[in-house]
């Protein structure tokens, strides 16, 4: 098991609904191979720095899980069907960033409180 | 023969000479690498406020040499910006970005 970081982006004409349903969608295929989640994030509707598929905003939503190898494959390979999808990227967090990320997570709940 | 003697009548006609030195104001500050002083390890690609510290106004990564950055982070924050770049946090190529 290691730990992943994944950020993707999704088509902003879809309702709060369907949106919902996508995130959840890959909750449910993290942890059904075995993964956990540890951080959810959503950035909501952000700029793009520059337009993809002639779209100038998405939303933006964050994972961070731990998860074998294999698991990532098999995420990214739906990324890649899923036409609501319009970018992602995993990254394997080291020492650093995991550390990095924990500060992260304390500061949103600081946040939130 | 003097030095000045050897400039005046010598190899390098037509140059301009100065006899003294010109005094050229140069800053003694010395660069520093700003990972290394404050203690960052990672460099995060989801920062774009942070990353834009470290690219012109056309979007283009800055050489070593005009931020001070040591090699070891240089590569850190060239493999953040590309990513961001890649997730449309910094744009490719832009235009008056500062």
């Amino acid at each position: 098991m290691n730990n992943y970081e994944t950020v993707f982006i999704l088509n902003p004409v879809l309702s709060e609904n369907q949106i919902e349903e996508a995130v959840q969608k890959y909750e449910k295929l993290l942890t059904s191979k075995g993964g956990s989640i540890i951080n959810k994030e959503n950035w909501g509707l952000k700029k793009l720095a520059y337009p993809i598929q002639n779209k100038k905003s998405a939303f933006y939503h964050l994972f961070q899980y731990t998860a074998s190898g294999d698991t990532i494959k098999e995420l990214e390979l739906f990324f890649l069907r899923d036409e609501r999808v319009m970018r992602y990227l995993t990254v394997k967090l080291d020492k650093h960033s995991l550390a990095w990320a924990d500060k992260r997570i304390k500061k949103n709940k600081l946040k939130k409180a | 023969m003097s030095k000045i003697d050897e400039q005046n009548t010598g190899k390098k006609e037509g140059e301009i000479r100065y006899l003294t030195p010109l005094n050229i104001d140069t800053s003694t500050k010395k660069k520093y690498c700003r990972f290394k002083r404050t203690g960052i390890k990672y460099v995060d690609y989801k920062d774009s406020n942070f990353l834009m510290k470290f690219v012109n106004e056309q979007g283009k990564i800055l050489p070593r040499r005009l931020t001070g950055t040591s090699l070891k982070y240089q590569r850190k924050v060239s493999v953040a910006i590309k990513r961001a770049r890649h997730l449309a946090i910094l744009p490719y190529v832009g235009d008056m970005l500062k």
